[in-house]
Order: C-alpha cells, then sequence, then structure tokens
C-alpha cells in the first residue's frame, strides 16, 4: 500500500518499492538502480558477486511499471554503476529495457556513477535535471527538489529498511537497485538536509514516521 | 632420540624429573598425539625434540608452533626463552601473529627464526607469500598446541590445509599434536591426516561434587544466584577460584549479585569476551600475580595461560558437555598429582538433573562429542584463493595435496572442482564474468588473472566471523571505553535503557559514530542483558543419560530429594519420558491450549522444530500463538489442542518445511553470511566498508535472496544447507530424535504437568504473528507518530 504525501504543493505517492509516483503526471521516478555494479566490481579485480542483480532490478521495475502504466519513467542518477557498466550490458537485458520504455517517455538523469549520456542500445533521453513542477536531479542541491544519491534507509523494530525522507526543502528517495546499501537518515549528511520531517518505510507497506525527535535520534542505527 | 645429558643435568639442577611421555615424545618417530590432562608439561614436551635437535644449529626456520591464542604465544616465548639460555642453545625464538610488527614480519621473511610461535590465520597469511616456499623450506617440525579445541571448528580444517602445503613445501617433516582430554583419540589422530597416540597418565580422578546449598534450585532461569552465600563461602576457603558461567549476560549479573554479598571485600574480578581487551589483559595479569581470590569467567577462560594457584573451579550452569566440563576442571590445579577440585552449581531444577547425570559421566570417564563432518567447503575455497596468492598452481597437484590433510581425505574430484571454479569464475549458472575471472588457466596453471587481487583476499584470510560489535563508551569527550556488544543488541536499545557491562549499570544515550554511549546509573536495576550471543546445546550423549537417567525411578535416589519428588509426581499425573519413546503433553490452562513435548535434542534443535511444527500447524488451523525451545523440551501454544503430533513430525514433511520455509529464516542467513566471507564471496573489510560512504556496502541477506531466487543450486548454497544440518539449525539431531525414539507417547491431560510446569516460567519465548515483523513495524510507527503528535 503507498503512502500519499505532499511536498512543495504537490501529491505525491511513496510506494512501498522505493519507487515516486506522482499521479497528476503520471511519472514513476526511482533513484540509484545501480545496474551493473556486480560487474563494475568484478572489472576492478573485487568480489564476483552473483551477477543477478541487474535482473533482480529490473524485475522489480517492470512490476512498478505494470502496476501504475506511467507515462515517463525518470531514473534519478546512478542508473548505472558506472558508464561502462550500461555498455557492458547484455542485448538481452537492453532489448527488456526498450520493451519497458515502450510507449512512454524515459528519462535517465545523470549521477556522479553514470555522467555520460546512455549509449544507443538503450531507450530514452539523458539530463542533467529535470525542471517541471518539480526539480528532479541526483543529489540534493538548492531546495525544494526531488532527488536520490543518499540511500537513506532507517531502523525499525530491529530490521533496517530502505525509506523516502520528506522534508521541507528535499525529498530523498530510497535506492531501487538490488545490490544498494543504505546510509541512516540520522547520519550527518542526510541530518543536514532533513533536520525535520518525515521517513517513509519501503517493505510490504510504505510505512510513515516522523524524523528529528528526541527517540528517533537514539533508535535509528547505522547498518552496513 | 634420547636426552642428552646437558638437558638432563639441566632438569636436575631446576629439580625437576622429565615426566615419562615427554621422553616417549623424544623417542617417537614420525608425526605424534599426545593427550595429556592440563598441567602435564605438554607444551615443553612438545618443544623437547626441536631443542634437542637444535643444539648444533640449524639455518632457517626449524620448528613452527602454531596455537589457538596469540596470548599463548608470547607465554611460550617467555617460558622457551630459560631454557634456551640456560642451556646456551643457538636457537632465535620469535612469535609471529596479528600484531607482529609489519618491520617484524618483513624480517622474518628474509631472515626466520629457527623456532617460530603462530597462529593458523597468520600461517594461512604467510603461506600466501611469493617467498613461502624459501621460509617454509628448511621446516623440520610441526607442533600443534591446544589441537582438540582447533578441531573443533574451521580454523583446525584450514590449519590442517596448511599443514598440507607445509608438507609439499618442507617434504619429511613431522607434525606434533597437543591435545586435551578427548572422546576419540583416533578421530585427532586421523584429523592430523594420521599419527601415532602418546597417552601421558591422566593423573588422579577429580574432586568433583555439586555444591551443596541452603536453598534447593529453583524451577526456572539460569542465574545461580541462589548459591551465592555457599559460592562465597568457597571462595574463601580457596586459594584462587575461576567461576564459569555459560553466557556472558549471566556472568554480569552473577558478578553483581556476588559483589552485593562480599562483605569482605574479597578481590574478585570478571573476564568475558565483551569487555574491552585492556580489562581483560587487567583481570589476566592480576591473575598472573596472585592478586585475586575469584575470577567470574565464560568461555573467554577455556583455554589460556596456565595460573598456578587456581585451586577451585565453580561451574554454574548446566555445563551442556562433559568433555569442556572436564577441561574446565583441568584448570584447577597446577599440580600434576594432586587431584582437580571443583564444585557444579545447576540453575534450576532440570539442570540439577543434568548435572547428576554429567557427573556420573565424568566418574565413568565417558566424555562426549559430535564426531567431525567432513572438511568445509567455504574453507577449501579460501585456501585455493590463497594459495594462488603464493603463485601459480596445478590443479591436480593442489587437489592430491588437499587429500593428504585429515579432514579433506576423501574429497572428490568433482568437489574440488566446484571450488575451483567458484574461486575462478563465481561459480554461477549464469556466465557473467568470463572476462573478469578470478583465477585462470594459463600454460596448464591457475593464477590470479589480476595481480592487485592479492591484498584484498590476504586481507579476508581465516575463519572466525565475528558478529559486528560496537564499542560502549561513556559520553563525553574521551569517555572510558567499557566494552563491546553485538549491534544487533544495540539496535535494540532505547534510549533510557539500562544494562550492564563491566560489572556495572549504564544507560543508554544513544549511538554516535559507531559507539554505544552510555552514562552511569549505579541506582537502577538492569535491563536484562541479551549481548551474550549463542548459547550451547546439550551435546547428544549427555542428553540421553539425562533421559535415562529421568526415566529409571530406581535411580532417583542420586537426586535431591526435591527433585526426586518432582519427578514421581510427574509420574503419578502423566508419565515420564522413556528412552525410545517420544513423550508429548497436551493440556489446557488459562484459555490456550499448551502441547509439550520431550524430545531431548538440545535447544537448537528443539527451536528448528519449534519453526517448522508451528508453521505445519499454522497450515493446519489450529491457531499456534507461540512457542519455547529448551535443551529438553519444546513448548507450544495455540488457539486448539494438538491431538495427534505424529503427522506434525512427519520427516519428508519436515525435511520439505527446512528447504522451503526455512531457507528464510534468519539463522540461515546469518550460517550463509559466514559461509560467503570465508569463501571469499564477499570481503569482511569491504574496502570503502564501514567508515566511509556507508551507501558503498550492503548487506549479505541481498545476496542470499538474489542466490535463492536466480540460483538455487549454487555452491555456497549447497555449503550453507550443509551446515545447517549442524549448529545452530542442528536438523541432523531433529533426524537423529526420531530414529532414537520410534514410538509416540500423547498423553491428553486437563492441567499443567510438573515436568511441563518449569518451561511456562522460562524466558525466551518466540512469538508466532503469521505476519509478525510487519505487524510489529506498523505498530512501533504508529506509536512513534501519536508520540510526535502526528497521524
Amino acid at each position: 500500500m503507498s503512502h500519499p504525501f505532499a511536498f512543495a504543493g504537490h501529491a505525491l505517492q511513496a510506494r512501498p518499492s522505493g519507487a515516486l509516483y506522482w499521479p497528476e503526471r503520471r511519472w514513476l521516478v526511482v533513484a540509484d538502480l545501480h545496474l551493473g555494479k556486480s560487474e563494475r566490481l568484478a572489472r576492478r579485480g573485487g568480489s564476483l558477486l552473483p551477477p543477478y542483480e541487474v535482473l533482480a532490478t529490473l524485475d522489480r521495475l517492470e512490476a512498478e511499471i505494470v502496476a501504475t502504466d506511467p507515462a515517463a519513467v525518470i531514473s534519478l542518477g546512478d542508473g548505472f554503476d558506472d558508464d561502462a557498466a550500461a555498455l557492458a550490458l547484455s542485448d538481452m537485458l537492453c532489448d527488456r529495457l526498450r520493451g519497458m520504455a515502450w510507449g512512454r517517455r524515459w528519462i535517465w538523469v545523470s549521477g556522479n556513477h553514470d555522467p555520460s549520456p546512455v549509449c544507443l542500445r538503450l531507450p530514452g533521453e539523458t539530463v542533467d535535471e529535470l525542471a517541471d513542477g518539480l526539480v528532479l536531479r541526483h543529489q540534493a542541491g538548492q531546495g525544494p527538489d526531488v532527488s536520490g544519491h543518499f540511500h537513506p534507509c532507517v531502523r525499525l523494530a530491529g530490521d533496517r529498511r530502505r525509506c523516502f525522507l520528506v522534508g521541507r526543502d528535499h525529498l530523498i528517495l530510497p535506492a531501487f537497485g538490488a545490490y544498494t546499501g543504505g546510509l541512516a537518515i540520522d547520519s550527518q549528511a542526510l541530518a543536514a538536509l532533513v533536520p525535520q520531517g518525515l521517513a517513509i518505510a519501503c517493505g510490504t507497506r510504505a510505512l510513515p514516521m516522523p524524523v528529528g525527535t528526541v527517540r528517533q535520534a537514539g533508535r535509528s542505527g547505522r547498518h552496513a | 632420540m634420547t636426552l642428552p645429558p646437558e638437558f638432563s643435568d639441566w632438569f636436575a639442577r631446576k629439580g625437576w624429573q622429565p615426566h615419562p611421555h615427554q621422553l616417549d615424545l623424544l623417542e617417537a618417530q614420525g608425526d605424534t598425539l599426545l593427550i595429556a590432562p592440563t598441567g602435564g608439561g605438554k607444551t615443553l614436551a612438545g618443544f623437547l625434540p626441536s631443542l634437542v635437535a637444535l643444539r648444533d644449529g640449524h639455518k632457517g626456520l626449524h620448528t613452527l608452533y602454531v596455537s589457538p591464542l596469540k596470548a599463548l604465544t608470547a607465554d611460550i616465548a617467555r617460558n622457551l626463552a630459560r631454557p634456551v639460555a640456560e642451556l646456551d642453545l643457538p636457537i632465535r625464538v620469535e612469535d609471529r601473529t596479528g600484531d607482529t610488527r609489519t618491520s617484524q614480519r618483513a624480517r622474518q621473511r628474509v631472515d626466520p627464526p629457527q623456532i617460530l610461535l603462530t597462529t593458523p590465520e597468520s600461517l594461512a597469511l604467510m603461506l600466501s607469500y611469493e617467498q613461502a616456499p624459501q621460509i617454509f623450506g628448511s621446516l623440520r617440525r610441526v607442533v600443534l598446541d591446544e589441537l582438540h579445541a582447533l578441531a573443533e571448528n574451521k580454523r583446525g580444517d584450514q590449519l590442517m590445509l596448511g599443514l598440507a602445503r607445509l608438507r609439499t613445501l618442507a617434504p619429511g617433516l613431522t607434525a606434533t599434536g597437543l591435545s586435551a582430554t578427548v572422546e576419540d583419540p583416533q578421530a585427532l589422530a586421523d584429523f592430523m591426516g594420521g599419527a601415532a597416540i602418546i597417552h601421558a597418565d591422566p593423573g588422579p580422578d577429580p574432586d568433583i561434587a555439586m555444591l551443596a546449598t541452603a536453598r534447593p534450585a529453583p524451577w526456572s532461569g539460569g542465574g545461580g544466584h541462589y548459591a551465592i552465600p555457599e559460592v562465597l563461602a568457597e571462595i574463601k576457603q580457596a586459594r584462587t577460584t575461576i567461576i564459569f558461567i555459560n553466557t556472558r549476560a549471566q556472568a554480569e549479573l552473577f558478578f553483581q549479585a556476588l559483589w552485593a554479598a562480599n562483605d569482605d571485600n574479597l578481590p574478585i574480578g570478571l573476564h568475558h569476551g565483551s569487555l574491552a581487551r585492556d580489562a581483560r589483559q587487567r583481570v589476566e595479569a592480576a591473575m598472573a600475580a596472585g592478586e585475586l581470590r575469584a575470577v567470574v569467567a565464560t568461555g573467554s577462560l577455556d583455554l589460556g595461560i596456565d595460573w598456578g594457584s587456581v585451586d577451585l573451579v565453580i561451574q554454574i550452569g548446566a555445563p551442556k558437555n562433559v568433555k569442556r566440563l572436564v577441561q574446565r576442571i583441568g584448570r584447577a590445579n597446577h599440580r600434576y598429582n594432586a587431584p582437580s577440585r571443583a564444585r557444579i552449581v545447576p540453575a534450576n531444577r532440570f539442570e540439577v538433573i543434568e548435572c547428576v547425570a554429567a557427573l556420573e559421566a565424568v566418574y565413568e570417564h565417558d566424555l562426549d562429542g559430535e564426531p567431525r563432518g567432513p572438511g568445509p567447503l567455504d574453507v577449501l575455497c579460501q585456501h585455493i584463493l590463497l594459495t594462488a596468492c603464493a603463485g601459480p598452481f596445478d590443479a591436480g597437484a593442489l587437489f592430491a595435496e588437499v587429500r593428504t590433510a585429515g579432514p579433506y581425505r576423501s574429497l572428490s574430484r568433482a568437489q574440488f572442482d566446484d571450488c575451483l571454479e567458484f574461486a575462478a569464475t563465481g561459480g554461477y549458472a549464469l556466465r557473467a564474468y568470463d572476462r573478469w575471472q578470478r583465477l585462470m588457466e594459463r600454460d596448464g596453471l591457475w593464477r590470479l588473472r589480476d595481480p592487485r587481487a592479492v591484498r584484498e583476499l590476504r586481507m579476508n584470510v581465516g575463519t572466525i566471523v565475528e558478529a559486528e560489535m560496537l564499542k560502549v563508551r561513556f559520553r563525553g569527550r574521551g569517555g572510558n571505553l567499557l566494552g563491546e556488544v553485538e549491534e544487533g543488541f544495540a539496535a535494540t536499545l532505547i534510549k533510557g535503557d539500562t544494562f550492564l557491562i563491566g560489572g556495572q549499570t549504564v544507560r543508554y544515550e544513544g549511538l554516535r559514530e559507531l559507539v554505544v554511549e552510555v552514562t552511569k546509573q549505579p541506582t537502577r536495576q538492569p535491563r536484562i542483558a541479551v549481548y551474550s550471543g549463542l548459547k550451547l546445546a546439550t551435546s547428544t550423549q549427555l542428553s540421553h543419560r539425562v533421559q535415562a537417567l529421568i526415566g529409571d525411578p530406581s535411580r532417583h535416589s542420586v537426586l535431591p530429594p526435591d527433585t526426586a519428588d518432582w519427578l514421581a509426581l510427574q509420574a503419578r499425573v502423566s508419565t515420564l519420558p522413556q528412552p525410545g519413546v517420544l513423550l508429548s503433553e497436551s493440556f489446557p490452562h488459562r484459555g490456550q491450549w499448551h502441547f509439550a513435548l520431550y524430545g531431548f535434542a538440545g535447544r537448537h534443535a528443539l527451536q528448528t522444530l519449534g519453526l517448522l511444527m508451528t508453521k505445519t500447524m499454522e497450515d493446519a488451523g489450529l491457531g499456534p500463538l507461540g512457542f519455547l525451545a529448551t535443551d529438553y523440551a519444546l513448548w507450544i501454544w495455540s488457539l486448539d489442542p494438538v491431538t495427534d503430533p505424529e503427522p506434525l513430525l512427519d520427516r519428508d514433511a519436515l525435511r520439505a518445511g527446512l528447504g522451503d520455509w526455512l531457507a528464510g529464516n534468519a539463522v540461515m542467513k546469518w550460517t550463509f553470511k559466514n559461509v560467503a566471507v570465508i569463501s571469499g564471496l564477499i570481503q569482511r573489510n569491504m574496502p570503502g566498508g564501514r567508515k566511509s560512504g556507508k551507501q558503498a556496502t550492503f548487506s549479505t541477506d541481498i545476496l542470499y535472496d538474489t542466490l535463492r531466487r536466480y540460483d538455487p543450486d549454487h555452491l555456497l548454497l549447497r555449503i550453507t544447507a550443509t551446515e545447517a544440518r549442524r549448529g545452530l539449525v542442528d536438523f541432523d539431531r531433529i533426524e537423529d530424535m526420531l530414529d532414537q525414539h520410534p514410538r509416540h507417547d500423547h498423553r491428553m491431560l486437563d492441567r499443567v504437568t510438573p515436568l511441563a510446569a518449569p518451561l511456562l516460567l522460562e524466558y525466551g519465548r518466540v512469538p508466532i504473528t503469521g505476519q509478525g515483523r510487519e505487524r510489529l513495524a506498523e505498530a512501533e510507527a504508529a506509536t512513534l507518530m501519536a508520540e510526535a503528535g502526528l497521524t
């Protein structure tokens, strides 16, 4: 079940998957897919992680697209773990992405991991940021804006969950990619951006909880 | 070899007489395993052949000594210094552990000492150096200390793989294993790859008994606090006492209770693995100096430096395992021919029976122990990667070498190839890394594709995977370090919670930069400290003894009268569990139905059985509400009664549940994490991990779920499933329980039975809430919103 909330005068929905839906525009926004992360680690001589994270991420994204039938899909930066990872994507996965993009707009906002425009095998256009009613960019800047980058997480009933972070100036999305860690919402970087507001935890349902009260500060543990 | 005259003279000057087993070991040819009780001069026995052989000098490394503890290597270095100096032997003795300085390590690689003292992890690291053939080429002897302890876990498997490597690098070397008393010396000799066994004189039987107390043991709980007056009286009479307690939390609570009653201010210390290293070392030093009258300790003192002054061991709580009890008792008495003195304090009524059964086993010299399984494959994966760090290798030759290691003697080529494939490509069904293989074969030899990987692989050496620990400090600048708690425990704390650490009650203030900040709170009662990690399960043999004792009323006279009366009442009201019969009872109590199964299978197996049975009960519509597992019994409460337990205990259904539903369980994920770290799938110190960009790292649970979904037959999932048959899941013992109890005896009763009553008082209930986690999370989120005035 999604959680409806207002940000900068717009009615939005936090989906339990970690995707943001904007009903008025029929936009589906996902941040930090980090496609190709396992390939990049392997290329750099690191661990050979199970090479299924693109598959797992696309399975989840496809389910979101089926559920919302959006007019536009926006990847809010770090869609790929690096530019080379986009090039290394198999033909099969490229076909699948094109299928998912068919009949709708597809926008790749550049992130710090994937600064260059995506290759021709992939659908959609690349932009540095999007200012259309709301400002959408990878990393929070002059608010109000919608961004990703930090992978916010919150601790709830002994469990660590990805979460949306909703403040006055910034709406920060959780990472959507399968192999992504998280940064606790009371960490310095996140507390500076959203000192007070709402965290909406992902899971079976989207669960809102307050941020910036005394009790909360003690409870959200950091976790690797 | 015989003892040369200058050595005999040296012994004589000291007023010592060599023990017969020390001379036996000197004369032995080939590999040997010495079994000797604590205080039997094992270590000197192990070094004597080296000291004698080194009289005439030796170029390069001659003897490698491996022990499970860094502290032991330092102690041994000091002890060896004396004979080396006094006999004027041309020997340099050095240690090489994780604490050794980098400059010293570098020098040891170029100019090794004659005797090098190390740990299994440091050995594995040294074997990964390109210079390993030069360092170890001159090696003549390997001494493996406390081998019984090393053989209990994967450190031993890694050590045996290292030994196999050493035998290749230094053909003809001899290995000497030193072990405390074990149940199956031949199995330990096989573990070494075969060795002649030398038994030292076991010495006189220990003086061991239950501690007589004014008050009987309580019905439930595990603190043993009822015995405080008698324990203090024993401490007063003894010179130095070690008080062993099974968990850290209980040790903290007992220590506090002991001091509350310590009117004479006897110096009593505390020692357990959660304390800061400084605090532990202070206690150890005070013990060594004879300044303490007693120390309250956990397994952290099971091994270690011998303190000659200890003359009494008190075990609080059931020993769980006869062998460990005997080894603990051995820590009292370091005069070889005097009996060790020990007293046992059962923590509750059920443990009284276990303690009596354990004492009988000690007197009958009937030690227990689970037979060792074949060498685990995650350790082999790590070994293959580290071998590649030292240089290119031939797969066939490495396979042959690995098979000379005891734990891997029946390894198949297919299993080896699976591990090699994993090390090289990740071993995935989807072949994604052909360009980026970690190892590749060229000219018939396997080598690292990218030599830069060496650093990362070496950082990952070892088989000990610790839970993430967080430091605990007093709040404020330069606050004192009190110790460490597991991250999972820290996550449950709410500001204002109180818990015990280092013998004092503290108040949780918050988490800052990965440090748990606390303030002093001397007046408040602590919240139960549950940062203790995992509890041990009672061994199979001891459980069988307990069951046999309960089931035979003619032997109840050996029990304290209150315990015997309790069992007599159970026999009248229901019946006593008998060997061969699986007894269960159903009875109503306070509007719910209760089901008790007396399986005597240990807490891990019964916990797993609880998870599986309640799932089946949920499917059958019986409305299970929760369960609790002890070492002896499983108790489930539900809305509707269990009238026939047999379908719930169907072996095939249980197996299916294990593979399917339990696979998502936290214990399985925890098992997988260990396998993933040891095998090298993930780094324990992920570069850029904990300290910096946290968003770069993610939990292994994600990898586990991904593999289960997309590659269910992957090697690491197979290793995880194998491990689940033992350890925390312990499914083998469920099967063993069904084998041992072919008959079922289910009783429908109208009220709580005497045997079941203590269960209802135990802690550690596991609630079953279908959508449990989710409901809990919703409730917590709602509370937070309400508290903040939001809805």
